[in-house]
């Protein structure tokens, strides 16, 4: 298992005194889509927030590609290799489509990859394109989430820590990521943690699906076992 | 007309001034959501700085830098010392401790220079030229319009066009999302907090020899018009602070020269009563987000 690109052993965390996560246990390999899972309140935000360090840990250990993530401030984490892209999809929305995309690459050396980060960008998204100077607040909701999708591959991370993308989403839209987080895994090898409400869609690309309920882990296992496993849907996912 | 061109140019270096020190106070707005009443006091203590430089060499341009540099440093070690550690829970707390900051600041500069009103020279003659016996403006006159012009300028194109006004207003709008994007929301805020400073210093610096001199408290009255400034234009919008700060200064000439010097003031509780009550954001307030 040293091969893991992430490894979260014994995870504890929270805000203030009432602690959230409660030992929990996962891992990402090179590649690999995750797939968060669990209900309104299982900690499924919190347990993203606390890796890229938004969340103060309080135990456990979380190792990215060797490193303890755990004494890393928030502003390293892009530059290990890590996008957090935050629920309610963080595009600043005072700001113009360009200028959010812009701000994806700024804290990278190699301004001219940055550049052509942007630019492969802008042909995944041709709507972005098109509305390269409209302020945020000017989008739709699936234009703000290609928009905070396409800001964090701008960073060409290595794991990308996705928080709810189909939320508010139109079906169509949704099944579009999806099929895109394939298509970035297929292409640049990228991993994926994925929380989501939709268990049917993220099921749908993920290899493997971990399950919270009240800030532990309840199952982990092969997305497609996780499928088949009627009682456990019916448990923990609803459906 | 000839007192009315005067009263338009005395009212529009006046509102030069008020603009730059309502940017300076929508540069910390916008930076750190608190209203730095300590400006004024902050920017006094800059142009004692020039004074004592002024006075020890004689030369006016050496005071000038060293007061940009004091603003500077002023701001940084207001925001790393102080403002920091300033629960921000409720908005009265940074204005309560603002308050604190300007007793202090106004007290130690009384012991060190004491409490009379001295003499700042200008750089430039404030004669005003006549044009066919009409009195237009004063060399100090363009020499604000210069100064303040300069630093509208350099403010736009450092928030438009550079990547660290990029992460200034990133870091500004949304701390969090800046931080998983690499930006040093701390270092973007004692930045916002030494370029406002040192734009407040520049008003101090344009205003205190045009009113009775320096003294501890020379900014108070100026800090009122330009507070009025800013938010007649909105905190948020730096096109509003300088808006603002125009119509002020030419709602003060106009009305001290029409009608009372006494009512001025008045006339510009009225303007703030006014446009609160029509746009309570300021004029420049920005759109809300769209839903959904």
């Amino acid at each position: 298992m040293s091969s893991a690109l992430l490894r979260v052993e014994g995870l504890t965390a929270g805000y203030g005194a009432a602690p959230v996560l409660h030992d929990v246990n996962l891992t990402v390999q090179p590649g690999e889509i995750v797939a968060v899972l669990g209900a309104n309140g299982a900690g499924k935000t919190t347990l993203l927030r606390t890796l890229s360090g938004l969340v103060r840990s309080t135990g456990g250990q979380v190792v990215f590609d060797g490193a303890d993530l755990r004494t890393t401030k928030v502003e390293q984490m892009v530059r290990r290799g890590i996008a957090h892209v935050p629920e309610g999809r963080g595009v600043v929305t005072e700001l113009t489509v360009d200028e959010n995309l812009r701000l994806g690459g700024l804290w990278r050396r190699d301004q001219a990859d940055a550049r052509r980060a942007l630019d492969e960008v802008y042909e995944l998204f041709p709507a972005l394109a098109q509305r390269r100077a409209f302020a945020g607040h000017q989008l739709s909701g699936g234009e703000r989430q290609m928009l905070a999708l396409g800001r964090a591959l701008v960073g060409r991370p290595r794991l990308l820590l996705l928080d709810e993308p189909s939320l508010g989403l139109a079906p169509k839209i949704t099944a579009q990521i999806m099929a895109l987080l394939r298509d970035l895994r297929e292409r640049t090898g990228l991993a994926v943690l994925l929380v989501e409400q939709n268990v049917r869609s993220a099921l749908s690309v993920a290899d493997e699906g971990v399950v919270l309920a009240l800030g532990r882990v309840v199952t982990r296992n092969r997305a497609a076992a996780l499928r088949d496993d009627a009682d456990l849907r019916h448990a923990y996912l609803g459906f | 007309m000839s007192q009315f061109i005067y009263l338009t140019f005395d009212g529009l270096s006046r509102g030069a001034v008020y603009a730059a020190f309502a940017l300076s106070l929508v540069l910390i707005w916008r930076a750190a959501r608190i209203v730095n009443f300590a400006q004024g006091a902050m920017a006094v203590a800059a142009v004692y700085a020039a004074y004592s430089i002024t006075s020890a060499t004689g030369s006016y341009w050496l005071g000038f830098g060293v007061a940009l540099l004091a603003g500077l440093v002023l701001g940084v070690t207001v925001e790393r010392v102080v403002m920091r550690f300033v629960d921000h829970s409720s908005p009265l707390n940074g204005v309560v401790v603002a308050l604190g900051l300007v007793l202090v600041i106004q007290g130690v500069l009384g012991i060190i220079y004491g409490n009379e009103f001295r003499p700042v020279e200008t750089p430039f003659s404030r004669d005003a030229f006549e044009v066919g016996g009409v009195a237009m403006l004063s060399r100090y006159d363009l020499f604000v319009f210069a100064a303040v012009g300069a630093v509208v300028l350099v403010l736009t194109l450092l928030f438009t066009r550079t990547a660290i006004g990029l992460r200034m207003r990133a870091a500004a709008f949304a701390p969090d999302v800046s931080r998983l994007l690499g930006v040093s929301v701390g270092g973007m805020l004692t930045l916002g907090w030494a370029l406002a400073a040192a734009v407040g210093s520049l008003a101090g610096m344009l205003v205190v020899p045009t009113e009775l001199g320096l003294h501890p408290t020379a900014m108070d009255v100026v800090f009122v018009s330009a507070f009025t400034a800013a938010v007649v234009g909105g905190l948020d919008s730096p096109i509003g602070a300088v808006t603002g700060g125009l119509v002020v200064g030419l709602l003060l000439s106009y009305v001290s020269g029409y009608v009372e010097p006494t009512v001025a003031p008045m006339a510009v509780l009225l303007l703030l009563v006014v446009v609160l009550l029509g746009k309570p954001g300021g004029l420049f307030s920005s759109s809300r987000a769209r839903v959904a």
